[in-house]
């Protein structure tokens, strides 16, 4: 067991420096400048002094590997640092990746300041999109070709095919324009302190939490609706059956768990998804999470936020892979040896 | 998989739900850091609390700006928005009102010749400061103040997004309350340094150690700046939510009116609009280019008001003096002082009137920009005093007479595709840029059409913004290369002087070869590369006149170059804001920012 988890830390090591390789290089090779954003009778040498303090006019190999330290290396001594509060080093001059547009504010402070946000309102929408999905995938498997199956497949393939962009702006309409239920911008500065205070939270949170899980709940439903499908043609369903087990006890008992063997996969690959925010209904609900954090550094050409959150999210998906093999293996001895 | 194997796979899932859950738990409390308990007041009218005119009795304004503060330090701001951002806690000394005059906000008076603040051989100006004038920490304001902040912005490793400093030679403290600001030139319009919303004033204490390189690393001063203005930082998030709170130690002592500002960010300019005119959850919205219909079916639901300024931005299309044939290799746009690389047909001043008698601006304005703009006829659009009257016959359309100009200067379509030829056989074809942006588009779809009409072929393209005005030396696609026969972006001076802004027309200046090229890095100021020594001469008078002999000369200047037709100018464009209407106070100057006077506003009672 040792050696197989060691095996998949190993390869998962130079799978990483490549990621952060492509990540780097096609940034910095894309077109695209932080000093776009000044006003245009602002004169090209005083640009081109700005892009010199912002180091900029290095050389490539040089910016990459001078980021690489930072980020494998500082940042997390930082961290620890942070974490423990034991000194290591000489932790004042240790170079800090720092944003463009917000010169001088480390990244990783950027994205410790927007995480709070992303997990509560992704990781919730993530939470009710599964909480609801996996009943309506099951029952609606269970009673295939029903009046149930028919319009939670319609719900589902309207889910799954419209986009956030649409469903978001259309609540929005609908709900802070026309009935005025709820606010269409994000207070990221309330503080839930009283019973006022946590109804405006939860007001504020429906919105956004209702787009991303309709999206959600269409993917998960149709894939435990399919994975249930399947499972209930299997010979020890009828077995069960002939066993003259009930049906609540078929279902619940055989059919569900087998069938959520895929769906768990599916849904513990999406976990990384939470830490990466929703970029798109972020955007339209003004959330300060990670996926606005991403827009707008992407659309004010902020490459060492966009290089980091890509990474962070790149070791995020890795590790995520490496904890799902690992329990695999530790489920299933088969594929410890293959 | 066995029934254990199956257990397994349940305790897991029973376990991941719980992690989840507790995550969702601790999130919690951080979801809403503190902001000490107080909610942004929503737009509807305090009229239930008659409070009295005086300080902090308001409670919170709440702007939006779709573009999201990311630094509070003007001096290394990454966009219009940070400038926005910090001028309500750093000031200059003097600010232009709402009718682009100026006023003194930290000195006594604006000094002038007559009052001796200007030296006789115009080579000085010497500033008064308040007196009694102290920080938001309490400790005073003094003429090493303005000194460290000219020092910092100087400083090259800085990279200070500023350019109001050019010029000057060096300030020094005459006396803790006297700055005097030497020029290396004579200046006849000496209010450039420290004057506006680009060039307050940053506290010597805080930011000493900053300078240089450094200012890259100091976070926390470039996040929270001590300043003399109205308010101080209560909380930053970078590219999000700015909150203010009073500073105590403001000067005027019934002001500001509102305990709490809070900037906070939006998709984009239409979900500010809407928030301000119709869900009315804030009370201010800034940049609202939002398709004129759309904005005003908004404003008539009866929320709020639009509100306009206008300063002396014109979006206008430059003509390409230079040959940008891809298959001149490195030549391409390059102009020198011993080759100019004409253009084809662009140099012949007949297609450059035709194509600006072709477009019909009120269509464009009055469409596509609504209360944001007016069709103009002049580079130098604002401020009044020295616009120009005499190109407003540009303002009519008129095809016809563009046609019989083209007919007549030899261009004739010898082939029937309705397309013009030179008399070489070179089509007049058009490759026509600018930066993606709705309206943008729009405006070229339209010019397209009525050039067609006078037998001129338009290609369209669109760069990205951050890529067009970034001006990245290795990008192809930056308006300094200007790799196509026009392009069209809006510019327009940074204050009501013209002499600055002019001087993007020049084609040297103290040998110095303004017009980019490979030479300069691309970095001159002359985009189009048009080279005309009767400029240069006339520019050169306007920098020793004063007064209204200067507005004059302004005037020439813009003519010279309308009726030459090197850039032809299409609207004068407004920065369009809406106000709740339970807001009074804001008034908008073309040449500061938004809260400009910000310690003025007020809830309605």
């Amino acid at each position: 067991m040792g050696s197989y988890i060691l095996r998949r830390i190993l390869t998962a090591i130079p799978t990483l420096f490549f990621i952060s390789f492509v990540i780097f290089a096609l940034l910095a090779l894309s077109p695209g400048d932080p000093t776009g954003n000044l006003p245009p009778s602002l004169p090209m040498e005083i640009k081109q002094r700005v892009r010199e303090a912002l180091g900029m006019d290095q050389p490539m190999p040089v910016r990459y590997v001078r980021w690489l330290q930072q980020f494998m290396v500082n940042e997390p001594l930082n961290a620890i640092e942070k974490a423990t509060g034991i000194q290591i080093g000489n932790s004042e001059d240790r170079l800090r990746i720092t944003s463009w547009t917000a010169r001088g504010k480390p990244v990783i402070d950027l994205v410790m300041e927007r995480l709070p946000q992303t997990l509560w309102v992704v990781g919730l929408a993530y939470l009710l999109s599964i909480v609801i999905a996996v009943p309506v995938g099951v029952f609606a498997a269970y009673k295939q070709n029903s009046t149930f199956d028919s319009i939670s497949s319609v719900i589902a393939v309207i889910g799954f095919s419209l986009p956030t962009f649409f469903t978001g702006v259309l609540v929005i309409q609908i709900f802070a324009v026309w009935l005025g239920w709820f606010p269409s911008l994000y207070n990221t500065t309330l503080d839930v302190t009283n019973w006022d205070t946590f109804v405006q939270q939860v007001k504020q949170m429906i919105m956004p939490v209702m787009v991303l899980a309709f999206f959600q709940i269409a993917t998960v439903s149709r894939f435990a609706r399919s994975s249930s499908i399947e499972n209930l043609r299997q010979d020890y369903v009828r077995t069960a059956r002939s066993k003259g087990l009930g049906e609540r006890m078929v279902v619940m008992r055989h059919v569900v768990r087998n069938s959520m063997i895929p769906v768990v996969t599916l849904i513990a690959l999406g976990i990384p998804g939470i830490f990466g925010g929703a970029i798109v209904t972020e955007q339209i609900f003004a959330v300060n999470g990670i996926g606005q954090l991403l827009i707008i550094s992407i659309q004010s050409n902020d490459l060492p936020v966009v290089q980091t959150v890509l990474m962070i999210f790149a070791v995020l998906v890795v590790v995520f892979n490496l904890i799902a093999d690992i329990a695999y293996g530790i489920l299933d001895p088969r594929i410890r040896y293959s | 998989m066995t029934p254990h194997g199956t257990r397994k796979t349940f305790f897991l899932i029973a376990l991941l739900a719980v992690a989840a859950m507790v995550f969702a738990a601790c999130a919690a409390p951080a979801a809403a850091p503190a902001t000490g308990g107080e909610q942004p007041a929503a737009a509807a009218p305090s009229s239930d609390v008659p409070a009295e005119a005086g300080r902090g009795t308001d409670g919170t304004v709440t702007l939006v700006y779709w573009q999201e503060v990311s630094i509070l330090n003007p001096y290394l701001a990454s966009g219009t928005k940070d400038f926005h951002g910090a001028s309500l806690i750093v000031e200059p000394l003097l600010e232009f009102n709402q009718d682009s005059e100026l006023v003194p906000v930290l000195a006594q008076e604006i000094p002038t010749v007559e009052n001796g603040g200007i030296s006789e051989d115009l080579k000085s100006i010497t500033y008064k400061l308040l007196p009694d004038v102290v920080w938001s920490d309490g400790t005073p304001l003094t003429a090493d103040d303005l000194v460290f902040t000219w020092q910092f912005c100087t400083n090259e490793l800085t990279g200070c997004t500023v350019q109001n400093f050019v010029g000057v030679e060096s300030v020094e403290a005459v006396d803790a309350g006297t700055v005097k600001i030497n020029f290396v030139e004579p200046t006849p319009y000496p209010y450039i340094p420290f004057v506006g919303y680009l060039s307050p004033i940053l506290q010597k204490a805080q930011f000493t150690g900053c300078e240089g390189e450094a200012a890259q690393s100091c976070s926390e001063q470039n996040t929270n700046p001590i300043g003399t203005g109205p308010y101080k930082v209560k909380e930053f998030r970078a590219n999000d939510t700015v909150v203010y709170e009073i500073n105590e130690n403001y000067r005027k002592a019934d002001k500001p009116h509102f305990a709490e500002v809070v900037i906070k960010g939006a998709e984009d300019a239409s979900a500010s609009a809407r928030a301000v005119l119709e869900t009315g959850e804030a009370d201010y919205g800034w940049n609202l280019q939002v398709e004129p219909a759309v904005l005003l079916d908004m404003e008539a639901k009866g929320n709020g008001k639009v509100i306009a300024s206008f300063g002396g931005n014109v979006e206008r299309i430059l003509i390409n003096f230079t040959n940008p044939d891809p298959n001149l290799g490195d030549k391409r746009s390059v102009w020198s002082p011993d080759d100019a690389n004409p253009h084809p047909f662009l140099t012949d001043p007949a297609v450059r009137q035709a194509l600006s008698m072709a477009i019909d601006r009120n269509i464009i304005a009055e469409q596509l920009y609504g209360p944001g703009g007016v069709a103009t006829c002049n580079i130098l659009s604002g401020p009044p005093t020295v616009v120009s009257t005499a190109n407003d016959a540009c303002l009519t359309q008129d095809i016809e007479g563009a046609n019989a100009l083209l007919d007549e200067a030899g261009y004739a379509d010898t082939n029937g595709d309705g397309i013009r030829e030179m008399a070489d056989g070179t089509p007049l074809k058009i490759l026509y840029q600018t930066s993606t942006n709705s309206v943008r588009q729009k405006t070229q779809a339209l010019i397209q059409q009525w050039w067609k009409e006078i037998g001129v072929e338009t290609e369209l393209k669109n760069v990205e913004a951050a890529v067009f005005f970034g001006g990245d030396p290795a990008s192809p696609d930056t308006l300094n290369k200007f790799f196509t026969d026009v392009q069209m972006f809006t510019n327009g001076p940074d204050n009501p002087d013209p002499q600055q802004y002019m001087s993007n027309w020049l084609c040297e200046i103290n040998g110095a070869i303004q017009i980019q090229n490979p030479e300069n890095n691309w970095g001159g100021s002359n985009v189009e590369r048009w080279c005309n020594p009767d400029y240069d001469a006339l520019w050169t008078t306007i920098t020793s006149a004063t007064g209204d002999a200067r507005n004059e000369i302004a005037m020439q200047l813009n003519d010279t170059i309308v009726q030459n037709y090197v850039a032809i100018p299409l609207v004068f464009r407004a920065s369009v804001s809406a106000h709740a209407n339970s807001l009074v106070g804001p008034q908008l100057s073309g040449f500061e920012t938004e809260e400009w006077n910000i310690e003025d506003w007020q809830r309605v009672r």
